[in-house]
């Protein structure tokens, strides 16, 4: 299916993708919004009954369903191949967002053990809670909405860091009181459900044969090295370690990217959201974690520009308070390697523990995640190293005696197919070549 | 509600639910076994992201559980490994 180009195709219909279709669809240009789920809304805005987000003049312009599993550059713009046929543009807004970033622990690979978000997305989007006696932890603001979601049925919450250090940021916390009351209503809202809230602990295992029945946390020392531990019953965890930003789409184009405050890898953007390729545009979580707002605000930007306008200074004023959050947030809660046992097991897919990943650089002298994941297969499965690839870099820098870098990220992050495709996918188009 | 069967038990669902939240909602919290270590999974990310909740839905496998949208009287099973040992030589 190849129809006439859009001006703007926006990849993404979450916070910021919406907003950068608006923006650009208000100022005249002819908008293809697509993205991979059957509706929009993202992983931030899930309506399940009728509440529905998603401004009228939009709805004609969204391609639901539409996996964009590679984009290819041409002398006129970009062609967009999808699982559902391509679409071509002449300017690609690239606002693929974020999914939890994880840290190993013993036992996270048991049924039971949830991703934050993933235990939100049941319950928001499906109506299905994750566990009766749910354990929410990792670190970042994030915990909160997921516990506050669940209410009674939270056992604790184990925060890893502490909100204290937001003392450490009084500007970027006063250029945004609402993120001061948001986060207040939370915790408010967790003393209401009786929830504990214990700052510096963290789950450092999870026991169970067929299913989760317990986790160990411990308090974490000014070094985060476990102490005093103890156990907890509980029929779920949901854990999460802040957010790695969805960047194939950015990397398959050649986007310079970089190590941003939170140590994930992003895309790099201009003031007007511009990538460093010619045509390309970049919001939200792919540009630098910072959350729904932030997101909606570049989105508008990148939308406008996109579209030939300048866009509003109160936008530019508005994303730099909210960046300025953003940075006060990473610092706030910092998130370390961890130091899982030898028989963690790092990667899921593949089922390769820390000890072969450490072995892999210490025994056979591999020198970055690129040259273990070749002798160890970490990243190698189905997942193709989406969750692991965080955990695997930070392991192999550290057995290697060194920070992790972009690059490293880099080398678990570039995937030539971003999404699952069809033989039938790929044959698609071979007939015009 | 939407019914479907699950290793031949009867499941019902609430319209709109993927496999794996009706799985989820239902008690079960494993349907796959990994390649290697013969391992239980079940949902882990629930976005799409992880490739954990794969189920066999319609004689189809590979599916993820939580992408999945269930239909009535679809007939879903867990997965073994890579769900087409019968291709294997």
């Amino acid at each position: 299916m190849t129809t006439s180009p859009a001006d703007i195709a926006v990849i993404g219909a979450g916070p910021a993708g919406l907003a950068a279709a608006a923006a650009a669809r208000g100022r005249g240009a002819r908008v293809a919004l697509l993205d991979s789920a059957g509706r929009p809304g993202g992983q931030y805005w899930r309506h399940r009954d009728g509440h529905n987000p998603i401004p009228a003049s939009l709805r004609q312009d969204i391609l639901a369903g539409h996996a964009v599993w590679h984009v290819e550059v041409e002398a006129d713009g970009f062609v967009l191949h999808t699982t559902a046929g391509e679409v071509r543009a002449r300017t690609v807004i690239v606002a693929t967002g974020a999914y939890d970033r994880q840290l190993p622990f013993p036992g996270w690979t048991l049924p039971g053990v949830f991703t934050a978000g993933g235990a939100q997305a049941m319950l928001k989007g499906h109506g299905v809670p994750v566990g009766d006696r749910v354990v929410v932890a990792g670190t970042g603001p994030f915990l909160l909405p997921v516990a506050a979601a669940l209410r009674h049925r939270v056992t604790g919450v184990f925060e890893a860091g502490s909100p204290l250090g937001f003392a450490r940021h009084p500007l970027a916390v006063a250029r945004n009181p609402g993120k001061l009351v948001e986060g207040a209503r939370y915790l408010r809202a967790l003393h209401g459900h009786r929830i504990p809230f214990h700052t510096r602990t963290a789950v450092v295992a999870a026991h169970g044969d067929d299913r989760v029945h317990a986790v160990t946390v411990a308090r974490l020392d000014r070094n985060r090295r476990p102490v005093s531990e103890r156990e907890i019953e509980c029929d779920a965890v949901a854990v999460g370690y802040g957010f790695t930003p969805q960047l194939e789409l950015p990397l398959q184009l050649g986007c310079d990217t970089r190590l941003d405050a939170d140590g994930s890898l992003v895309a790099t953007a201009d003031e007007w959201q511009r990538a460093s390729v010619p045509g390309v545009y970049l919001a939200g979580e792919v540009c630098g974690v910072g959350g729904a707002q932030l997101s909606v605000v570049e989105g508008a930007i990148a939308g406008a520009h996109a579209a030939g306008a300048r866009p509003r200074r109160s936008l530019l004023r508005k994303r730099a308070a909210l960046r300025a959050f953003a940075a006060a947030m990473h610092d706030t809660y910092r998130v370390g390697a961890g130091r899982p046992a030898d028989d963690t097991i790092v990667c899921r897919c593949e089922e390769v523990t820390v000890r072969e990943v450490r072995e892999s650089v210490v025994d056979l002298g591999a020198t970055d995640p690129r040259g273990v994941k070749l002798l160890a297969r970490p990243g190698m499965g189905l997942c193709q190293g989406r969750v692991c690839g965080y955990a695997t870099a930070c392991l192999v820098a550290e057995a290697c005696g060194r920070p992790v870098t972009a690059a490293d990220l880099r080398g678990l992050a570039a995937r030539p197919i971003a999404a699952p495709v069809t033989l039938g996918n790929l044959a698609e188009g071979v007939e015009d070549a | 509600m939407t019914t479907f069967s699950f290793d031949g038990e009867e499941v019902t669902a609430e319209p709109g639910q993927s496999v794996g939240a009706a799985l989820l909602a239902a008690g079960y919290r494993s349907w796959r076994t990994t390649r290697h270590g013969g391992a239980p999974r079940g949902l882990f990310c629930g976005i799409g992201v992880c490739f954990d909740c794969l189920v066999v839905v319609n004689g189809r496998p590979g599916l993820r559980a939580c992408l999945t949208e269930v239909r009535d009287g679809d007939v879903v099973s867990s997965q073994e490994g890579a769900g087409r040992d019968h291709l294997a030589c």
